[in-house]
């Protein structure tokens, strides 16, 4: 089997690799990149838990080959967070306890950062559609909608600040 | 097994022409890649056609609209002129899977798959949509409802892949609808489905009416006598019951976990009825 060599970029850096044509983009990730946020849940785009953007689209890793990555913008949860400063998604999950084993986190994280990237004010109801693609055996859904609703607010506020500074 | 990445159409089916082995054309890989990974497939060459230019875009015509068969379903459900003049076959589309999932599926793909349960399928068919087929022999256009013979089945030959699919400029009073019967709200499969297109005359009354029903048969299917039962009529409570016993006869369903041959076909006709409902509507009808 020959390997296909990959340029790409991965959260803002550039990244290379060479993968079987038929490995996924999360098993590239995990294995050869260690980049081991996302995770894999079932490998058949049903959980949710491999979910990164591609080109700043929201997809599940696990239904990407590696080999698709050419070229492209890939972000995962580990691009999440400014430095040390954890994003307002993450700081909401821990202050509302929306996790338990954490297996889903990282993609629970990387499906609400693309919600509130297109539609920043979400009603419960949206975001609960948003969500439908991940899925979460043990915390239950409502802390989670309850952090992605809190972290809504913080964002929001956040750039009402960086505005009212640039003043 | 290797991966390929044209970026032209014609690369692209002389690559599989020349292929020994299996070949299979990669769109979102939501159907493909599933079936790679469980091993239910085992190609030799994979295509991706997502760097083909032809594939990439929705373009409004003079005819009507042409939907690249790279195009995502979250890329139909952001263009408003196509949700404008076809609102079933965007909804239809927009049903497949989560945000992750709609961020790569394609309708090709979707039909190409030939799942019995497609979404997208009865819906394009009910709103009159061209496959554009390219092959090592030329290109050709045939209907939509041409390509899936049954389930996993379609009538393309070795080398030939879809480069677009066309929809017809909307007719003056004229509105589709989809509908279909799942027991949760998001991310399941299509226990039944109908797709509904109705034209309209000046007094309300339907001169012209598709109705196509989805996971009912091994194959997408198109129900004249269902639409025979609406034409001339303004949808009156006899016309829907005749046009939902005609879409009752027209099934011949699975009996499976997921539904009995008893409930699929007496939903079908239920479903037909209200996407007949709403396509009226749609239509500028009262
Ligand atoms: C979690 C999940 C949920 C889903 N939910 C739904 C749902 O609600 N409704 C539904 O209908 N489906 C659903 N599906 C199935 C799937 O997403 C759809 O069928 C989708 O439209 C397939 O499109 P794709 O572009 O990903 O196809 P691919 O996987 O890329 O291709 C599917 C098949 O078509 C062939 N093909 C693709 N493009 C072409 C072309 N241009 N020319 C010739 N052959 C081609 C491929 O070789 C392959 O055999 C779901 C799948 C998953 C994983
Ligand atoms: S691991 Fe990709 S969706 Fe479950
Ligand atoms: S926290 Fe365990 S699956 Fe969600």
């Amino acid at each position: 089997m020959s390997g296909v060599h990959v340029s790409t970029t991965v959260n803002g850096d550039d990244a290379e690799f060479v993968c079987h044509p038929g490995e996924s983009l999360l098993d590239v990730l995990r294995d050869r990149l260690g980049l081991t946020g996302a995770k894999e849940g079932c490998g058949t785009g049903d959980c949710g838990a491999c979910s990164v953007t591609l080109d700043g689209q929201l997809v599940c890793s696990c239904l990407v080959l590696g080999a698709e990555a050419e070229g492209r913008k890939i972000t995962t949860v580990e691009g999440l967070a400014d430095g040390d400063k954890l994003h307002p998604l993450q700081q909401q999950f821990i202050d509302k306890a929306a996790l338990q084993c954490g297996i889903c986190t990282p993609g629970f994280l990387v499906a609400a950062k693309a919600l509130l990237d297109e539609n920043p004010s979400p009603t419960e109801e949206e975001i609960r559609f948003a969500l439908a693609g991940n899925l979460c055996r043990c915390t239950g859904y409502d802390k989670i909608v309850r952090a992605v609703d809190a972290a809504a607010k913080d964002v929001k506020k956040q750039k009402a600040r960086v505005k009212a500074k640039r003043k | 097994m290797r991966y390929e990445a044209p970026t032209t159409t014609k690369e692209a089916v002389s690559l599989i022409a020349k292929a020994k082995g299996k070949s299979f054309v990669l769109a979102g890989g939501t159907d493909l890649l599933v079936k790679l990974k469980s091993g239910a497939v085992e190609p030799d060459l994979i295509v991706d056609i997502k760097r083909i230019e032809a594939t990439q875009s929705i373009k409004k015509t003079a005819n009507g609209f042409r939907i690249g068969a790279a195009v995502p379903g979250v890329a139909m459900g952001k263009s408003s002129a196509l949700k404008k003049s076809w609102p079933g076959v965007v909804e239809a589309a927009n049903l497949i899977g989560s945000d992750q999932i709609q961020g790569r599926c394609t309708i090709v793909g979707n039909l190409c798959n030939a799942s019995p349960a497609a979404d997208s399928v009865p819906a394009l068919v009910a709103a009159g949509a061209k496959a554009v087929v390219v092959g090592p022999k030329g290109r050709r256009t045939v209907a939509v409802e041409k390509i899936p013979t049954g389930p996993g089945k379609t009538s393309l030959a070795k080398g030939e892949i879809i480069e677009a699919i066309t929809l017809p400029k909307r007719p003056a009073k004229t509105g589709d609808a989809y509908l279909r019967f799942i027991p949760r709200s998001e991310m399941d499969i299509a226990v039944v489905s109908a797709g509904v297109c109705l034209t309209l005359n000046g007094k309300g009354k339907v001169t012209k009416a598709r109705v196509v029903l989805g996971a009912v048969a091994p194959t997408v299917v198109v129900v004249p006598e269902a639409a025979a039962a609406i034409i001339g009529t303004s949808l009156d409570d006899e016309a829907l019951a005749a046009m939902a016993h005609a879409c009752e006869k027209a099934c011949k369903p699975i009996d499976d976990m997921r539904g009995t041959i008893e409930f699929r076909t007496d939903v079908a006709g239920v479903l037909a009825r209200r996407a007949a409902g709403i396509a009226y509507q749609r239509a500028g009808g009262k």
